[in-house]
């Protein structure tokens, strides 16, 4: 085999494990989406927040030293103590559930029956208040995030490859540990959803909230319900990002690269989240490997979109969303 | 009827006679929001420690004290020139945006309303040249300065010798990231090494093609002109690839504790280059500690004090100090104009003997300004990060840039620009 055919093959398996990465941010997206026809422009804030409180209780942080400090004139900034990260995410866990409830208490309760687009300024709202939120509790410094998943070059791959084809592929473990934490999310949902009594009030939300309501489901709960299991793909998100570039608040910016992936993969599937990811990172690698000697490189952010405008043309539901039909 | 009499007589004496502020304006262009806040906030709290060590220990400059405003730019051109229109008319000594963008935008506005600029270490290079850029000022280094170190060094880790070499520049693809890509060619062309040019879209939270591509290429230095979130992922892609971190050199703007700190172990050995001393081994750290830290006067949250960031700042407010106080001398009074400071700024010298003055022994390469370089020395070390003890440490001396292949650039460039914009170049 050629050495760029090689090359090319390396670039697109690393887009298979890329693109693993934009699904999970997108199927936050996704979740919420289908179950209430809200488009949330704050998850990729969620995924920060989620990833902030982490880090902040493991290291023993005390949220909101600096207002302490500065309106008491006290020097405190952490406990004294670290946390095991399996705790931490437990932790975090709750605090995602009591944010889903206040999100629901606060914001969707008053905005029953409201256009998708009021709906959809709340959440750009949402996402401001909570950037600022996750500011002023746990600071804008960048922090190191680590729960024990391997980074760096994967000697299993490299070996493999290299007894295959006398080439190394590299392949960074983390983005390994990305495929199967995904692959384990997506069965829970789907096992969630079909075998569990919420998570078919849930889908039945989804197909219709009158016929929903009129059969004693509690929209409300089903709200909270749906964001805080974004809330919690947030968090896996902000786990393997915050992982792959330390804490900070550019990890919001990473909701910009799901909205491709969901053009493509349309806004209600979740395997549609999945295989637009897988898409859009193939897609991407190899046409920057390709293009790269031509135009010069840098092409993956606009590429993607590029990709998207492209799937609106021919098929603006997505891949796998759902077909729409308008009765005149 | 007397006393209504009194007081329009004491009212209208209040419009005639405008009350002078007796106090010097140094306004803060911060980020200390948004993606780009771990950068913005140790250099502003470097900035506001150094002022408030000058109001507290010294009450000021010259007898008057220091006055400073805060306006948040978050890193946004807009808001950055949104924050220089809303100072501008109050009389600002200096303005410093710690923004390229924002620099580009604010160079025409302020030749025009006769506001000093800093812009150290970043922002256009050549505005060195100072008969062309009257009011702008880059002192001690700039980003070409930072291509011709590098390389520099280079030549003397390898025997005064480049030739075969592969060198990749890694850069954030924004006028930024562009700026060493003239110098970096021409000395590949002077030393006989190859330069392979790979830009990063901003933020740069993904990178992993272009790590793939370093690693078909296999070059022996990889040099990064990096910005926030970038730098460290660029870090850690390095280490992940295996790159020898002490062959991987950053500007100074990828040099700070944010970079390596997220990477862990993996950074260990990674070098950046710097125009000041690291770490908190200078007498002026002992002030800083018993007029502001201990009068609770910090900045922030003070916990930035002596990271590499938090002593640009810190640099960059002493060398603002030293012009106000060399134009306070020149004109004779202590109440200064933003003309007389940029006057001030065009006869500073920063002589060895001064530094040790200030308690920052060794902290800088002397240099002085003159109408024709307003660009400082251009002399710069190489700092290496310890992992293991989380600190930075000076592994050269000060290293000489080519300063004979960087004046032609910047007139150039800066011929190109008086062109463009009908200006005469010359001494004011």
């Amino acid at each position: 085999m050629s050495e760029n055919v090689l090359f090319a093959l390396e670039a697109a398996a690393n887009g298979l494990t890329v693109g693993i990465m934009y699904s999970l941010v997108a199927l936050g997206f996704v979740l919420i989406f289908k179950a209430s026809g809200i488009f949330n422009f704050a998850q990729g804030v969620l995924a920060l927040f989620a990833a902030l409180t982490l880090v902040g209780f493991q290291t023993g942080q005390v949220p909101f030293a600096h207002l302490i400090n500065a309106i008491f004139g006290t020097n405190i900034h952490d406990f004294g103590f670290t946390m095991p990260a399996a705790l931490a995410i437990l932790l975090t866990v709750l605090v995602m559930i009591l944010i889903a409830i206040l999100v629901e208490r606060l914001v969707l309760k008053h905005l029953v029956n409201q256009e998708p687009i009021i709906l959809f300024m709340a959440t750009i709202g949402l996402a401001y208040f909570l950037e600022g939120l996750g500011d002023i509790m746990w600071g804008a410094e960048v922090k190191r995030l680590d729960v024990g998943i391997p980074q760096g070059m994967s000697p299993w791959v490299d070996e493999v490859t290299y007894n295959l084809f006398g080439y190394g592929f590299y392949l960074d473990e983390l983005s390994l540990w990305a495929l199967g934490i995904a692959a384990v999310l997506v069965t829970a949902l789907v096992v969630f959803s079909q075998y569990t009594k919420q998570g078919r009030a849930l889908r039945a939300v989804a197909d219709d909230h009158q016929a929903a309501l009129s059969v004693g489901i509690s929209l409300r709960f089903i709200w909270v319900l749906t964001w805080s299991i974004a809330g919690i793909v947030a968090l896996v998100a902000g786990i393997m990002w915050g992982s792959k570039s330390g804490v900070q608040f550019s990890l919001s910016l990473i909701a910009l690269k799901a909205l491709p992936v969901l053009i493509l993969g349309g806004f209600t599937s979740i395997p549609g989240a999945i295989v637009g990811g897988l898409l859009i990172g193939v897609g991407e690698k190899l046409f920057d490997f390709l293009m790269q000697p031509v135009i010069g490189g840098a092409t993956e952010n606009w590429f993607a979109y590029m990709l998207a405008l492209v799937f609106l043309l021919f098929r603006p539901q997505g891949l796998f969303g759902e077909r729409i039909i308008e009765r005149v | 009827m007397k006393m209504t009499k009194i007081a329009a007589l004491i009212a209208a004496a209040a419009i005639a006679t405008p009350v002078v502020a007796q106090d010097l304006h140094f306004p803060m262009l911060n980020y200390r929001t948004g993606p780009f806040a771990p950068g913005g906030i140790p250099f502003a709290d470097g900035y506001q420690d150094y002022l408030t060590l000058i109001n507290e220990r010294d009450g000021g400059i010259g007898g008057l004290p220091i006055r400073t405003t805060e306006c948040e730019t978050a890193y946004n051109t807009e808001r950055g020139v949104e924050c220089y229109e809303s100072i501008r008319g109050d009389s600002p000594l200096i303005v410093q945006p710690l923004s390229t963008g924002i620099t580009y935008q604010l160079i025409p506005r302020v030749t025009e309303d006769g506001v000093p600029l800093h812009t150290m270490g970043y922002g256009r290079t050549s505005a060195m040249e100072g008969e062309t850029f009257p009011w702008v000022f880059n002192y001690p280094a700039n980003y070409w300065d930072g291509a011709s170190v590098a390389i520099n060094y280079l030549l003397d880790q390898n025997g005064d010798s480049l030739e075969g070499k592969k060198i990749v520049l890694i850069y954030h693809n924004s006028a930024y990231g562009r700026e060493p890509i003239p110098t970096l060619e021409n000395l590949s062309e002077r030393y006989g090494f190859e330069l392979v040019e790979i830009p990063v879209d901003s933020p740069g939270q993904e990178q992993s093609s272009q790590w793939l591509q370093i690693r078909r290429e296999r070059p022996d230095y990889v040099i990064m002109w990096g910005w926030g979130v970038m730098n460290a992922v660029a870090i850690q892609e390095a280490a992940n690839i295996r790159f020898p971190m002490d062959h991987f050199i950053g500007i100074w703007w990828s040099g700070s504790e944010n970079d390596v700190v997220p990477v862990g172990e993996g950074a260990d050995g990674y070098t950046a280059l710097t125009f000041h001393g690291v770490g908190t081994d200078y007498p002026v750290y002992d002030d800083i500690q018993e007029y502001v830290v201990d009068r609770g006067l910090a900045a922030g949250n003070g916990d930035q004090i002596g990271s590499a960031v938090y002593s640009r700042g810190l640099y960059a407010a002493m060398l603002a100090v030293e012009a106000a106080r060399t134009a306070q001398d020149l004109a004779g009074h202590a109440q200064i104009t933003p003309a007389e400071m940029r006057a001030g700024m065009e006869a500073l010298s920063i002589s060895e003997e001064r530094l040790a003055e200030l308690g920052l022994p060794n902290f800088s390469a002397p240099f002085d300004v003159s109408c024709q370089n307003h660009g400082g020395s251009g002399a710069a070390m190489i700092q290496q990060w310890d992992a293991d003890a989380q600190t930075w440490s000076l592994i050269t001396d000060w290293i000489d840039s080519d300063r004979e292949l960087i004046g032609e650039l910047a007139t150039a460039d800066a011929a190109a620009y008086a062109a463009e914009n009908n200006i005469t170049p010359g001494c004011m």
